[in-house]
């Protein structure tokens, strides 16, 4: 418990729907600790998602571990609907260039 | 130069990022480049974590110098577990898709394209991982 209590403190996680379509709302570092958290919500919904949206505006830190997860979600949604990602905040929007999400992701 | 020797386990990186944080505030780093310098720490002690000790816990040793003119970083990641070079891992092609991409592989090469210069060697029953970067 005492983990989770840490990992909130550093990835704080808001998630709001209309209809079929899930918003995730992502605020701090999204990491090796925090990602299966991430993982974890997207997995809830992913199922009955039409389109999944990232807001990443309050987002200061992402890492190889957090791509993964973006990266697991967009691969899901090809075939099933849309994914986008908003907002990127300037060192994650070095980490999308560096890696080349930034072509292959959906951002707005 | 600033040392930090620590158990090679994820649930230490808050850790280990907080120690290199320290000596980089020190020397008025500028903050995108202190995030990417932490980016390829996590990236690497993660790898350690993971995989050099495994299913054994082991220590990591680290050191951070800051050297001027130019103001540069140099950060060595010490271990005594299974010899592992992370370089030779091939890296992922950035111009691929989405459908086309493979989860792996991302970490390292991020530290390869963020940082001015990345080292291994095996010594003495070691991994030596360095980086290096500069910060102004």
């Amino acid at each position: 418990m005492e983990q989770n209590a840490n990992n909130e403190s550093r990835l704080k996680i808001t998630m709001n729907n209309e209809g079929a379509e899930y918003t995730f709302v992502l605020e701090g570092r999204l990491d090796t600790l925090t990602s299966p958290d991430l993982e974890d919500q997207v997995e809830e919904v992913i199922e009955q998602a039409e389109k999944l949206v990232f807001d990443l505006g309050k987002l200061e830190y992402i890492s190889s571990a957090g791509l993964r997860v973006l990266l697991g979600a967009a691969q899901e949604m090809e075939d099933s609907g849309e994914m986008i990602i908003r907002n990127l905040t300037e060192p994650v929007k070095e980490v999308f260039d560096v890696t080349g999400f930034s072509n292959a992701f959906q951002i707005e | 130069m600033k040392e930090l020797v620590i158990e090679a386990e994820r649930k230490n990186l808050p850790k280990v990022q907080g120690f290199i944080d320290e000596q980089l505030e020190a020397a008025s780093c500028p903050a995108l480049t202190q995030i990417a310098i932490d980016v390829a720490v996590e990236e690497i002690f993660v790898n350690i974590a993971s995989y050099a000790y495994s299913p054994e816990i082991g220590t990591v040793m680290i050191q951070v110098t800051v050297h001027e003119d130019p103001l540069s970083a140099k950060i060595t990641l010490i271990d005594h577990g299974r010899p592992y070079n992370p370089l030779e891992k091939p890296d992922p092609d950035p111009t691929l898709t989405v459908r086309q991409r493979k989860k792996g592989g991302l970490g390292i090469y991020m530290v390869k394209q963020s940082m001015d210069k990345v080292n291994y060697e095996y010594r003495d029953g070691k991994n030596i991982l360095t980086i290096e970067k500069i910060l102004r």
